[in-house]
């Protein structure tokens, strides 16, 4: 008996560190968890405000960085964050310039970084791999090199959030009455794409242009689900995401299919559990409330 | 009612936005210890006013002073809670959050709410009788509970000068009248109040002096000076019906009777 409960522990800790053995397992779990902290913290905004389209258009936008970065040859994510950033800054400028809609500008920016990613790489010859697994995310090939870069920016993104969580959340609030107590609002939203441009950066390699926004936006989302304050989003975010982070990771090495994938896939079931189940917003036990009401009214 | 002191002085004030003028040369002065009410129609500048005072939209000529300085030396002492229809009720922060933020401008940069903060949000929550909905999601308060809360985070903050838009708005008889008498204890302590409403009875009634507001400066004064049938209309135009009566004009509004 004891034999046999010992041969199964034994059994589950080598199945979770089996993996570990090989360096890029461990490089890739390290990335996959920094990239989950970083998307959360900076994805509970671009939740509550409402920021989802723009989160996608910059990881978007960001290709046209590294199409240039891999023609030229300098690093991928100086270009990537290049272009993030100077998509970011343009939107925010000409949609406070111009009578145009927000998403309207989104739009019209982010695809037009993307055309000019497109002519770029179509001038190339031999376009290397590593253009690809930025498009798609190959975790698995993040070096030493990159994770150093990503815990950086990370640290970086991470840190400004804490030190001006108060104006990043009264301006997101209400960002009148927080202009009229003498924040700086306009530098505050500016700061926040900024940011957001940033984290998409981060993620990049880890999932890939395409499922980056959700990174940004799931386990957040999951997590506005579950509890109602913003710092709690954010918390309870963060521990939503690195938890799909390391499920999907090893999901995606014992099932061998691609990681960035099945770590969304992971993310968005627990959306999916959150939405169905969730004690007071679920919509299982509000369900179950209203059939216990009617009962108790005799209906 | 003028007192030597001018917590608020306005001189040709101009302000509008793209080319349409919403206030055309505004001036008055009002001193420590004023309650004033701003009345007008719909889109007759109220809230136009207020930001403009705030420095929220910067005004097309024209000079505002409070506490004899430009209001970026006074923020800290000029309170505002704006008109509930801007305020985003589904965003998670509970009322005490919500409060707090009244602190933030003397925080500063950097620095996080300490043990004075939080008893200054305690006071002005049980100032407006919220104590007890403190915890509460502000999507769950109802539409008294919300406007008390945002006078709540312009009272944290201490300020001198509050400049509330709409606050009685939706408030039931016992609110109403408690609102009134917390304008009446802040004043009583030294506090300047300037009320945006279109309720005139209200005016009338519970405010010592009031600004008639229709694009231009109707009317200035105690409330008694200002009631006549022909400012009333100025200000107004036809969204009023006025009765002749014994002691006075009897105001209604089109529609209410
Ligand atoms: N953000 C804005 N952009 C353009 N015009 C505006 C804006 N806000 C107000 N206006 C215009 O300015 C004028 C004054 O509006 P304001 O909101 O100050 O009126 P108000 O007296 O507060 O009205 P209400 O009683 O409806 O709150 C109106 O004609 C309005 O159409
Ligand atoms: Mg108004």
């Amino acid at each position: 008996m004891a034999d046999g409960s010992a041969l199964l522990t034994a059994g589950i800790w080598g199945w979770i560190v089996d993996p570990l053995e090989f360096e890029f397992m461990q490089r890739a779990l390290l990335a996959v968890v920094l990239v989950g902290i970083v998307s959360a913290v900076v994805g509970a905004f671009v939740v509550v405000r409402g920021m989802a389209f723009i989160g996608d258009a910059l990881a978007h936008a960001s290709f046209a960085g590294i199409a240039a970065a891999v023609a030229f040859g300098f690093s991928i994510y100086i270009g990537a964050i290049v272009a993030a950033v100077v998509t970011a800054l343009g939107i925010a400028v000409i949609s406070q310039r111009s009578k145009l809609r927000f998403d309207t500008t989104i739009g019209v920016l982010f695809v037009g970084a993307f055309a000019l990613g497109i002519v770029i790489v179509s001038r190339q010859e031999n376009y290397t791999a590593d253009l690809f697994s930025f498009v798609f995310g190959s975790v698995l090939g993040v070096s030493w090199g990159d994770l150093q870069l990503m815990s950086a920016l990370g640290a970086i993104v991470v840190a400004l959030v804490a030190l001006f969580y108060k104006e990043l959340l009264f301006t997101s609030y209400d960002a009148t009455v927080a202009a009229a107590t003498g924040i700086p609002t306009q530098l505050i939203d500016y700061g926040l794409l900024v940011l957001i441009a940033i984290s998409t950066v981060v993620a990049l390699q880890a999932v890939g242009i395409v499922l980056v926004i959700a990174m940004l936006v799931t386990p957040p989302a999951t997590a506005s689900l579950l509890v109602n304050r913003l710092h709690y989003i954010i918390f309870v975010g963060v521990a939503i995401a690195v938890a799909s982070a390391v499920i999907g990771l090893y999901a995606s090495y014992y099932a061998d299919v691609a990681s960035g994938a099945s770590i969304v896939l992971t993310a968005t079931a627990f959306f999916v559990a959150a939405l169905l189940f969730a004690p007071r917003r679920g919509i299982v036990p509000r369900w179950l409330l209203d059939r216990e009401r009617a009962r108790e009214f005799g209906r | 009612m003028a007192t030597n002191s001018n917590v608020l002085s306005i001189q040709d004030l101009w302000a509008g936005y793209d080319g349409d003028a919403a206030l055309e040369s505004i001036s008055f002065e009002v001193g420590t210890g004023s309650l004033v009410g701003v009345a007008g129609p719909n889109g007759s500048g109220k809230s136009t006013l207020l930001k403009t005072i705030l420095g929220l939209l910067r005004p097309w000529r024209g000079r505002i002073q409070v506490f004899g300085k430009d209001v970026n030396g006074s923020r800290n002492r000029v309170g505002y809670a704006p008109q509930s229809e801007v305020v985003d009720w589904d965003f998670p922060v509970t009322v005490r959050d919500v409060v707090t933020m009244g602190r933030y401008g003397r925080l500063g940069l950097l620095r996080r709410p300490g043990a004075a903060d939080r008893a200054a949000v305690a006071g002005a929550l049980s100032e407006v009788r919220l104590d007890e909905l403190a915890g509460r999601q502000i999507s769950e308060l109802s539409g008294g509970q919300q406007r008390r809360m945002l006078i709540a985070r312009a009272l944290a903050q201490e300020a001198d000068l509050l400049l509330l838009d709409e606050p009685m708005v939706g408030l039931d008889a016992t609110n109403q009248h408690e609102l009134l008498e917390l304008f009446e204890r802040l004043r009583s302590r030294g506090k300047t109040l300037l009320v945006a409403t279109h309720d005139l009875s209200c005016v009338a009634a519970c405010f010592d002096l009031t600004l008639l507001l229709n694009k231009k400066l109707v009317a200035f004064g105690p409330p008694g000076e200002i009631f006549t049938p022909e400012l009333l209309n100025e200000a107004f135009a036809e969204d009023l019906l006025m009765l002749p009566t014994e002691g006075g004009v009897f105001v209604g509004h089109h529609g209410h009777g």
